[in-house]
């Protein structure tokens, strides 16, 4: 048997870098015209929330910060929101806060319109889902910084290239958790709904969709937590806000000026992370405790149940 | 033409189903093709009809394609091939459209695990197929009440499904099934996550609302003491084909194959043979007219101490009793109709052979068989009724 010369192969080079990055360039010069409306359109919405959030002085966002807090999780965590959004203010990182609380919502809603619907279709279809599956790792394991590269060479610096980035390092939970959630809902359930001869959007929306609730709102929680896990990485894109300020304090070596910045993020992953939590709860069971609860808590239930219709669907 | 008729019915699970059918139709085995092709074949040219007003139950283990096989009638699983057919409708020849106004109006269902839709009231859940019509509020609030009223939950329906018992949630989805008003009741294993008390309350109340709503029910089962409480007919089910086809006394008294058997041994023989199916004619009866002498001399050559009496009509009028006989004859009666007694038990036909046992030695007689004006239509003697309890039940047919 002759030795296989495995010391002698060679490898063919392959310029993968260099036909992508040719990729790029035919994209951007071929479909600029896409890129510039999404650039449009993403920093059109960015700079509409970001105007609502900083309309109101920083008392009054505090106070409606803290309200939000109360209603959705109880004085204590009321409390802590208070106190936490005061600590910001008095560092003077208030306005920072809000800008990348616009960034990340507008991230979110872009995320969540696309994953969810996307999720719901890879539910439905095993061949997508085999699909979607590899692409959503690839998408999750890529480093992030190089989204940003990519987006910044499409949509410049500012805004918008960080919450593109953000969007595809931070969607893949919403398409996965969906997925799961709509395949969990028992068969017979969905089979029942059919056999009274619902039509296949009634199934989706009557029973599919409240079913898979609790877990569609857990991968919306993961989003905004990926999302603001990326804020800081926008900021080398200029997308301002806390990553502009974590970035500067990291170049001049600002120790002060950094954790300030630092402290921020984690305040504001807190606060989201504990208010979207309340919503993957079964609507029906917090909204049955919300109205034996009544007598001593109306207020706080009604507007729960507002918070709830407008963030976390149909309440039942 | 049958209400509902299921001819040659096939449905092959697997990547190439229509290559296969072939295979199945020329009779080779379920596991055979499993092995050369990975295909499953869970229903195998299986034909049956259902008459309007039918219960009709469908009985077999798990992996006999009960399930599938229901579920075909409605198209939630779309058969390979074969013809399903509801009152001159094809329904496997239906469009989308089509299909979804038969699944809202004619035809509904009743599932295993109850299948109740958690996020709704009880309420809601049984109004959900009136709801998917786009019936109107008012009409489909009185018609859900009927329909909780019915299966005994009046009152609940603003609780949830999670609130109820396994039992309650059962009726429920029995109400959601007959809230529609559809014509065929389909019920695939309805009772049997149920614990068996409950599942014995659930059997009495669908018999009673079967009486009353006479709809044409189609019922799958693993436990044939059910198919055989419940079930006008029932199909026996073994590996996707039907193997016996039969009322349960049919079924009992003439198992087709020892499949058969072996499940007809652990039925409860005495709750479901009645006296109607273990009488025989009696030997011989009497007439008032005939003399003592004649009547008693056939009792000693028969070596027994009774017979009946009847008009002419064939209704009793009582029992010559042999000791009541010689009396007769010693004060020179000339007939015997001063000299009959009471001394019988009668039943009717559809009384199961349960209820006989306790008073088939009683009386000088056989135990009678009547009709509700109290004439003779048979005799069921202890003997036969302990043949007929008896397992093989080989000499039932006289």
């Amino acid at each position: 048997m002759p030795e296989f010369p495995v010391g002698q192969i060679t490898f063919p080079s392959l310029d993968i870098g260099d036909w992508i990055a040719e990729l790029v360039r035919f994209l951007n010069e071929n479909l600029g015209f896409l890129f510039r409306l999404i650039r449009e359109v993403v920093g059109t919405l960015a700079e509409w929330i970001e105007m609502v959030l900083t309309a109101p002085s920083v008392g009054v966002m505090v106070g409606i910060l803290t309200l939000i807090g109360l209603v959705a999780r109880g004085w204590r965590f009321g409390l802590f929101t208070a106190l936490a959004f005061s600590l910001i203010a008095s560092m003077g990182r208030f306005e920072e806060t809000m800008d990348t609380l616009a960034l990340v919502l507008v991230a979110v809603l872009i995320s969540v319109t696309i994953g969810t619907p996307l999720g719901v279709l890879a539910a439905r279809s095993d061949r997508l889902s085999a699909v979607i599956r590899p692409a959503l790792d690839f998408m999750q394991t890529m480093p992030a910084f190089i989204y940003l590269l990519l987006a910044v060479f499409f949509f410049r610096l500012g805004v918008v290239p960080g919450v593109m980035a953000s969007v595809v390092f931070a969607m893949p939970p919403a398409v996965r958790l969906t997925e799961l959630g709509i395949r969990q809902v028992d068969r017979e359930v969905v089979e029942a709904a059919e056999a009274f001869g619902a039509r296949p959007s009634e199934v989706l929306f009557g029973v599919q969709l409240p079913l898979a609730r609790p877990s569609i709102m857990a991968g919306v929680n993961q989003v905004i937590m990926l999302t603001l896990s990326m804020v800081v990485i926008a900021g080398l894109a200029g997308a301002g806000g806390l990553g502009e300020t974590v970035v500067s304090g990291v170049m001049r070596f600002n120790i002060g000026l950094g954790v300030e910045g630092g402290l921020a993020v984690v305040i504001l992953a807190i606060f989201l992370d504990r208010v979207t939590a309340v919503f993957g709860v079964r609507s029906r069971r917090t909204a049955r405790k919300s109205r034996d609860a009544s007598q001593d808590d109306s207020l706080f239930a009604g507007l729960r149940s507002v918070l709830r219709v407008g963030l976390g669907g149909r309440t039942h | 033409m049958s209400f509902l008729q299921v001819s040659d019915l096939y449905k092959i699970f697997g990547p190439h189903p229509d290559s296969i059918l072939a295979k199945a139709r020329a009779g080779h085995g379920r596991t055979e093709i499993q092995e050369d092709t990975g295909h499953v074949v869970a229903v195998a040219g299986v034909d049956f009809e259902v008459d309007a007003g039918e219960f009709f139950v469908i009985m077999g283990l798990s992996g006999s394609g009960k399930s599938t096989i229901i579920r075909m009638i409605n198209r939630l699983v779309e058969p390979t091939a074969g013809r399903i057919s509801l009152d001159g409708t094809d329904i496997t020849a239906l469009d989308r459209q089509g299909l979804r106004r038969i699944r809202q109006q004619r035809i509904s269902m009743v599932f295993q695990h109850f299948a109740l839709f958690p996020h709704r009231t009880v309420g809601e859940n049984v109004a959900y197929g009136l709801q998917v019509q786009g019936i109107d509020d008012a009409e489909r609030r009185r018609r859900t009440e009927e329909a909780l009223e019915l299966v005994g939950l009046g009152g609940w329906a603003d609780s949830y499904p999670d609130e109820l018992s396994g039992g309650m949630q059962q009726r429920v989805g029995l109400a959601r099934g007959l809230a529609t008003e559809a014509e065929v009741l389909l019920m695939d294993e309805p009772f049997s996550a149920l614990d068996p008390l409950i599942r014995r309350e659930m059997q009495d109340l669908l018999i009673r609302l079967q009486g009353e709503l006479h709809r044409t029910i189609v019922f799958i089962t693993h436990d044939l003491n059910e198919a055989m409480r419940l079930g006008d007919r029932i199909a026996m089910l073994k590996d996707g084909r039907i193997v016996q086809i039969g009322t349960g006394p049919e079924i009992l008294r003439n198992p087709a194959n020892e499949y058969v058997s072996s499940f007809v041994a652990d039925v409860d023989r005495s709750r479901v043979l009645t006296a109607g199916e273990a009488m025989r004619r009696p030997r011989r009866t009497f007439s008032p007219t005939d003399s003592p002498q004649e009547v008693l001399d056939w009792l000693a050559d028969q070596e027994f101490n009774g017979a009946y009496v009847i008009d002419r009509q064939g209704k009793i009028l009582g029992v010559a009793r042999d000791d009541r006989l010689a009396q007769g004859i010693a004060r020179g009666d000339t007939d015997i109709s001063g000299l009959l007694i009471d001394d019988y038990a009668g039943v009717t036909r559809d009384t199961p052979l349960a209820e006989l046992a306790g008073i088939a030695a009683l009386n000088s007689v056989p135990i009678a068989v009547v009709d509700d004006r109290n004439v003779l239509e048979g005799v069921v003697p202890r003997a036969r009724l302990l043949a007929a309890l008896s397992a093989e039940g080989v000499t039932v047919d006289a």
